[in-house]
């Protein structure tokens, strides 16, 4: 009998956690499909009287929104491409390349990783601005296409890849790159997709770099563009919970999709981003 | 022969190399001897990017900005009690799922979720949510006989619901590290501790908190860095202030505002500087401490 409390007690804890995890996701969809009216009704109501995508069309026709999506997007993309590109060949070079001095810019590189970006943030500034770069989309991606922390993880998985199979390709007059094309990339598939959905979130996550640099609204991305709209918006939670929607959904999808990369990916590095 | 091969794969290597060590050199290292460089710079020309001077002034206006002190404090009261609170409660829900639960992966990656959504687009959520007449939050408290809470607006409050924002953003991921360190647990020391007669408690603080400290040590350290730069929630939460009389002005806040607002370089400069400092001291201290604590097998 106490047994059988104590096993309710436990499901009752975690359910009720995994509630509290999920509510403000449900509430943000549900307000999001809102009038104004039910917004402020009281008591509240669960669910919208009707369900119809009004609030995300006023969202999409008086903010420029599909400029914010579009730069996120492109953001995104450089950023996650750029940083596989870069620490594939990265990686390959301290897993298989020997020459001396590698390991002691390893080791320097690695250091960076202790470093929090934000301390970063200043300097960078002024070193975009020399280039003429502010207020740039260039500004945004340029700085985030490599990652210590992505070669760092790929390496590890290339050193796991016996060194006979290169043997084996060189003594068949197979090159070097080829060789990393042709078969290390395609055999650390699963760290390569881990990379890219951590990269994939983090930058269409990021604020604080890009509220920074960007001055005008066609520069702007979503997260940018919520923090000006926010103002606008005001008391309207039903059109800011709807933009709000816009820049979620498309990441829980992903993580609902693809969690098993990310979770290990996550829990193999231990590292947030 | 072995020379010229020697300068050959250094050559390779150096090209392999050279895209990541590019972006990594201009835009990491070069920065982190850029800013204490700039920390010092007191008097400087940005748009021809001319120093004129070098010096202390800007620590020295650090120290007398009564506005840094207060980052300062609310930093280290927002540090010190969001990762006790996010580390204790995740220790207690891994615990839970950790034994035999059905849909355990369901139910951490749900634990999971909130970590990968925009903070941003969250914590506007959370600002209804916590709407002292219209949130769900007082609606519900209401139930249970407590008056409406003033979350946001009221200067005490209002660190409270930063904190809540911030533990439950950040207690999916350390339950996901704290869980993989109770699987990777050997199931033998349990069923020592059983036969020699310990009850749960015990195997709680005799067992599993000693074997799992390399994990919770891990888990602290990530906390407290992630903890100091709290930015965005604050951003978010207060609609781009610091909260009701700076009562969530925090140093990343404070930075941010010397940089974007005031166009205060140096300043801000110095600031990401005591930032680090104090990151780099608390991650010595729990290196230190954790020497002597931290159970390795």
């Amino acid at each position: 009998m106490k047994n059988k409390i104590l096993v309710f007690t436990k499901y009752l804890i975690i359910i009720l956690g995994a509630l509290v995890t999920l509510v403000p996701f449900f509430w943000m969809l549900s307000t999001s499909f809102k009038t104004l009216g039910e917004v402020y009704q009281m008591p509240p109501s669960v669910l919208p009287n009707n369900f119809n995508f009004d609030n995300y069309k006023v969202v999409i026709e008086k903010t420029p929104i599909n400029t914010y999506f579009f730069n996120s997007l492109l953001v995104t993309t450089i950023v996650t491409l750029g940083t596989l590109i870069t620490s594939i060949l990265a990686a390959f070079a301290f897993s298989r390349v020997q020459f001396k001095g590698r390991d002691i810019i390893f080791t320097i590189l690695l250091s960076t990783m202790m470093v929090p970006s934000e301390l970063l943030i200043t300097p960078n500034f002024v070193i975009l601005s020399k280039l003429n770069l502010i207020n740039t989309l260039t500004a945004l991606y340029l700085p985030w296409i490599s990652s210590m922390f992505a070669i760092f993880l790929l390496r590890q998985y290339f050193l796991g890849i016996p060194e006979e199979l290169y043997y084996a390709a060189k003594a068949d007059g197979c090159s070097d790159f080829k060789y990393l094309i042709k078969v290390m990339v395609p055999l650390t598939k699963p760290a390569l997709i881990t990379i890219a959905l951590l990269k994939i979130i983090y930058s269409w996550n990021e604020f604080l770099w890009p509220m920074i640099m960007v001055s005008t609204p066609d520069k702007r991305t979503l997260p940018v563009g919520l923090a000006y709209f926010m103002t606008e918006a005001g008391p309207n939670y039903h059109l800011l919970l709807a933009y709000a929607s816009i820049i979620i959904v498309p990441v829980i999808v992903i993580y609902i999709l693809l969690q098993r990369y990310i979770i290990q990916g996550i829990t193999r590095s231990g590292i947030k981003g | 022969m072995k020379k010229e091969n020697n300068l050959k794969n250094a050559a390779l290597g150096i090209l392999y190399l050279l895209p990541a060590m590019v972006i990594l050199g201009v835009f990491q290292i070069y920065p982190i001897i850029k800013v204490f460089l700039m920390s010092f710079y007191t008097r400087y020309n940005y748009f021809r990017h001319i120093v004129f001077e070098y010096g202390v002034d800007n620590y020295i206006q650090l120290a007398n900005d009564p506005k840094f002190i207060l980052a300062l404090k609310n930093t280290s009261i927002f540090v010190f009690v969001m990762v006790p609170t996010s580390i204790i409660i995740s220790l207690f829900i891994a615990t839970l799922l950790n034994s035999n639960v059905r849909f355990k992966k369901l139910f951490r990656n749900i634990y999971f979720l909130p970590f990968v959504t925009s903070t941003v687009a969250i914590a506007m959520v959370w600002r209804w949510i916590f709407h002292s007449k219209h949130g769900i939050l007082n609606y519900g408290l209401g139930f249970i006989g407590i008056d409406p809470i003033p979350w946001l607006i009221d200067p005490k409050w209002a660190m409270v619901s930063l904190i809540i924002l911030s533990v439950w953003k950040t207690l999916g991921y350390n339950i996901l590290i704290i869980l993989t360190g109770l699987q990777n647990i050997d199931k033998q020391y349990y069923m020592a501790s059983k036969i020699d007669g310990a009850n749960s408690w015990k195997r709680l603080t005799r067992v599993t908190i000693p074997l799992l400290s390399p994990t919770l040590f891990f888990v602290s350290i990530t906390s407290l860095i992630g903890a100091f730069k709290v930015f965005s929630e604050v951003y978010a939460l207060f609609e781009k202030r610091p909260g009701p009389l700076n009562s969530c002005l925090t140093m990343v806040y404070y930075i941010y505002d010397k940089l974007n607002n005031q166009f205060s370089y140096g300043v801000a400069a110095a600031a990401s500087v005591v930032l680090f400092i104090i990151i780099l001291i608390i991650t010595l201290i729990q290196f230190l401490i954790g020497k002597r604590f931290v159970h390795y097998k």
